[in-house]
């Protein structure tokens, strides 16, 4: 154990030259990644980073850990094989929201609902950003972009809301610009049992410049988010002075003192579910942090547990067995 | 029952086979139904073409009861259908044939292909609408069965359509019922996609000493994959996806858990690969199954397997295309996907499968060359082979040579794009310390294993990964010939125009024809020593279930020479019959 926690974030950095735009926010969030894998205490070598096609996917080839950069929306596909081939293996899958929600959107669910254990960093920037600014499937109405000169009709999905009716089992959003909160969510997913799911909003200074600034901006950052964080009560604001409470089936204002605590762990989804609604009220402010964490038999576990069962109830199969099965005659 | 058997036929009289009818009514007529002795048979021998089959043995058996099961199945020949009416295995139903238990369930029907339909249920769910009794509508089960034998052979329902309104012409709700139950079966037999035709047996006339086994194609390849993964000192892993007529392999592999084998079926095709990309990459083996659609839409993954160069097998049961096409029928029109169906020069070899048992042979041969030459395979069988029983004369364990995988040992200076003498490249798995690295889909320099958009590089890159595939040659036979190594006339045939072929050629050099036989089992990359062998005969005949595809790349390859196609897309193999009559055409012409 010395050696691993020696581990510092560098000793994750490969030899590979990033290529990202300058002032992408993607720099900070493979800082955070690195950092949080130094902080955790793996071992480098059982660490290992699938990626699909897109801005994002690039991060693979800067980490020095093991890893692929795969073919656009299937990171999730991939990287289930490599958990359930070998689940001792820390396995993330790193993806954007046109890889990840868009042609990889049924892999997405899929290895949700079947909790493997990955770590899913979805990096929310509302636009294609490697193919120059088309809008995706995040993009809210009205975009203009490249492919929708007159503004997008489409409506958006809401990466948490997918991800929670697909019955995951961690579910959590942080920032670019917020280096520390991110780091602490990162924290939380990485020691998670099961699939987990982070939305980062992360901002493509090149196609969708500023398309959170609303919200993150330090200025606004206080009023506009509130960071959610499990047995705290649910209080945001520069001075700390508001608060959110439940009434029934929604979420309202209150003041400080009154606000109800928040618990990730319910079984239930409901309250989850209303945090994703917040943003149809532009005078509330968005969620941050871990929306749902809760514990479930993983799909590797269960894939093993059952190839025991059998073994140990037929015993270890052998080659001859295999071929020579008791219906078998000969002829002399 | 006697009824259902007349009307089966007068129909197929009518669609023009030849047939022979053996009525079997119990000999004591008030014998209770369900018992053994009231078992009441109706035999029916039918045949298109002069293809030997085994005695007179039937090869389906329609089972409405355990009695009528019991004191049948031991006639059918291996491999021969067994359609059973579940509704009517209850614990008392087995008790009247004097059975302790459930013949279903025990393992007395292994080697025959079994279809469990509750009848009298499904029948009863086609009619409830009806108002009928519940006796009267029992009745009806027979035709619903009739309707299910109508799709396994294709049979039209018109005459027995035709003969219900006359029949029951003063009882206008069981022309209705009876419509009705035989509509709803002849369905259901295709919502189930049950495989019509059937695999015809050669009987085996001195067979060689050894150990037999009956055995489908479908499970050959399931326990071939098995084996040679074990072959391979490696585990298998298996990313598949439901499609007819594949599945089976699916199926029959989730069985094998104790035989360290892990199966997901995933959200789709394309899953059903990534998932065995990436078991590959986390040091197991593995393979994905699916038919032509299916290969359609992995076609992108395989190509990250290829540039990536990860072992996989990719099997393809092939059936009628294109889209959706024949499901249920054959063809073998997917060779030129299979070597060529993807973006990029992108070469995958090739392997198919001649005969149910020779899919064990290839599945291991699959394996063997997609972990020694580091890339994915593509093995090809097809629906006639997958649902096609034949025994098998199992190898002599000794005979089962391995070729054990090792992984990178020296992580100095390690790249993941270092090759050994046959050109593959090394396998480091994640959780070795030392060997950590990236690979991908992007081009990658030859020597560092980095992203790499250097001209010069990916000319190397492309010719590197060809060579490797071209260098397969080195490690497979040139095919035998059956026949004399010249002659008059050489037929090529691949996949499972085996058989006929075989047999075909084999009467015309009984007849003292210069004809031989070449068999491919090794598509891509060609085996050597073709050219010399083509050059010994004044005509090549190519048979192929599709349009002329293998010989179109032979004829690409071997411009010296030239190749005849015959093709047969009609959804049916070739019978032997038809495959002389052809090559005595081209005789006459040649005389
Ligand atoms: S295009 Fe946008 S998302 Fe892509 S690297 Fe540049 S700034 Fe980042």
């Amino acid at each position: 154990m010395s050696e691993v926690q020696q581990l510092k974030a560098k000793d994750f950095k490969s030899d590979q030259e990033v290529r990202w735009c300058p002032g992408c926010g993607d720099y900070s969030i493979i800082s955070g990644v690195q950092k949080t894998l130094a902080e955790v205490g793996v071992k480098k070598e059982n660490v290992v980073f699938i990626s699909g096609i897109g801005c994002s996917s690039r991060f693979p080839y800067y980490m020095d850990t093991y890893g692929m950069h795969s073919i656009h929306g299937r990171a999730n596909a991939i990287a289930t094989g490599v958990k359930v081939a070998n689940p001792e293996l820390d396995v993330w899958v790193i993806t954007g929201d046109g890889d990840g929600l868009s042609i990889g959107g049924n892999h997405m669910i899929h290895s949700l609902r079947r909790n493997v254990g990955l770590k899913i960093i979805l990096f929310n920037n509302e636009i294609y950003g490697l193919t120059k600014g088309q809008y995706s499937p995040t993009s809210p109405q009205g975009l203009k972009t490249k492919t929708s000169p007159y503004g997008s009709v489409d409506a958006p999905f809401d990466p948490m809301q997918l991800a929670l009716g697909a019955g995951a089992t961690f579910v959590a959003r942080t920032m670019d610009v917020s280096p520390k909160h991110m780091k602490e969510v990162l924290a939380v997913a990485a020691r998670h049992k099961g699939a987990a799911f982070v939305e980062v909003w992360q901002n493509c200074v090149i196609f969708n410049n500023d398309t959170f600034k609303g919200w993150t901006e330090k200025a606004v950052r206080d009023e506009m988010t509130i960071s959610l964080v499990a047995g705290e009560p649910m209080i945001y604001g520069k001075e700390r002075d508001k608060g959110l409470k439940f009434d029934h089936t929604a979420i309202v204002k209150c003041s400080a003192d009154e606000a109800a605590v928040w618990d990730p762990t319910q079984e239930s989804m409901g309250q989850a579910f209303l945090m994703t609604q917040l943003d149809k009220d532009p005078s509330m402010p968005r969620p941050m942090g871990v929306l749902r964490q809760v514990t479930s038999p993983t799909l590797e576990e269960l894939v093993h547990d059952q190839v025991d069962e059998v073994t140990d109830k037929r015993g270890t199969g052998e080659l001859k067995d295999l071929l020579y099965t008791p219906d078998v005659w000969e002829v002399k | 029952m006697q009824l259902t058997g007349t009307q089966f036929t007068d129909t197929t009289a009518k669609v023009g086979n030849d047939l022979a009818t053996f009525p079997d009514f119990p000999a004591e007529i008030r014998a209770p139904a369900g018992s053994r002795a009231g078992v009441s048979g109706f035999q029916i021998h039918f045949s298109s073409h002069d293809i030997y089959t085994p005695g007179d043995a039937p090869s389906v058996l329609v089972a409405m009861n355990p009695a009528a099961l019991i004191t049948n199945y031991e006639d059918l020949q291996p491999g021969g259908i067994i359609l059973v009416n579940t509704g009517a295995f209850t614990a008392a139903d087995l008790k009247k044939a004097e059975l302790d238990v459930n013949p279903l369930t025990d393992g007395t029907l292994k080697g025959f292909r079994v279809i469990e339909e509750d009848i009298n249920q499904r029948t009863t769910e086609a009619l409830a609408d009806l108002g009928l009794g519940k006796k009267d509508v029992l009745r009806c089960k027979n035709f619903y069965t009739l309707g299910m034998v109508y799709w396994l052979y294709s049979r039209p329902m018109e005459p027995t359509l035709e003969w219900l309104q006359k029949k029951f012409a003063k009882k206008p709700e069981l022309i209705e019922a009876n419509s009705r139950a035989l509509k709803a079966g002849y369905n259901h037999g295709e919502l189930l996609r049950l495989f019509q035709g059937r695999y015809e047996v050669p009987k085996v006339e001195d067979a060689p000493k050894g150990h037999y086994r009956n055995i489908m194609g479908n499970e050959a390849v399931a326990i071939g994959l098995v084996a040679g993964a074990k072959l391979a000192n490696l585990k298998p892993f298996l990313g598949s996806y439901p499609i007819t007529p594949a599945t089976d392999i699916l199926q029959h592999m989730a069985l094998l858990k104790n035989y360290d084998v892990i199966t997901c079926q995933m959200e789709d095709e394309i899953a059903g690969i990534c998932t065995a990309i990436g078991a590959s990459f986390a040091g197991r083996l593995g393979m994905t199954t699916t038919s032509g659609p299916g290969l359609a839409l992995k076609t992108e993954a395989a190509g990250l397997a290829a540039i990536t160069e990860l072992p996989l097998v990719i099997v393809n049961v092939q059936r009628g295309g294109p889209s959706t096409g024949l499901p249920t029928k054959v063809e073998q029109s997917d060779l030129l996907q299979s070597m060529f169906g993807r973006n990029g020069d992108c070469p995958i070899p090739v392997v198919a499968c001649a005969t149910p048992s020779d899919a064990f042979d290839c599945a291991v041969e699959a394996c063997r060359i997609a972990t020694e030459y580091m890339t994915p395979v593509i093995l090809l069988s097809d629906n006639y082979i997958a649902n096609g029983t034949e025994p098998w004369k199992l190898p002599v364990m000794d005979e089962l040579k391995p070729f054990p995988m090792t992984f990178a040992t020296d992580p100095e200076g390690f790249s993941p794009y270092t090759r050994d003498e046959k050109l593959a490249r090394n396998w480091a798995k994640p959780g070795t310390p030392g060997f950590e690295h990236r690979i991908g889909g992007l081009e990658k320099d030859a020597v560092t294993g980095n992203v790499s958009y250097v001209p010069e590089n990916h000319q190397v890159m492309t010719e590197t990964r060809e060579a490797k595939v071209m260098g397969i040659r080195e490690s497979i036979p040139t095919p035998p010939l059956n026949g004399e190594a010249t002659g008059d006339l050489l037929v090529v045939a691949w996949g499972s125009t085996f058989g006929a072929t075989r047999a075909a050629v084999e009467r015309l050099q009984k007849e003292g024809v210069k004809a031989t036989h070449l068999h491919m089992r090794h598509l891509w990359p060609l085996p050597h020593g073709l050219l010399e062998i083509f050059k010994g005969f004044k005509r090549i005949i190519v048979p192929e279930m599709n349009r002329g595809q293998l010989a179109w790349v032979l004829q690409s390859r071997y411009p010296e020479v030239r190749f005849e196609s015959y093709d047969k897309v009609k959804g049916k193999p070739f019978q032997a019959r038809e495959l002389k009559a052809h090559f005595e055409t081209i005789l006459e012409e040649m005389s």
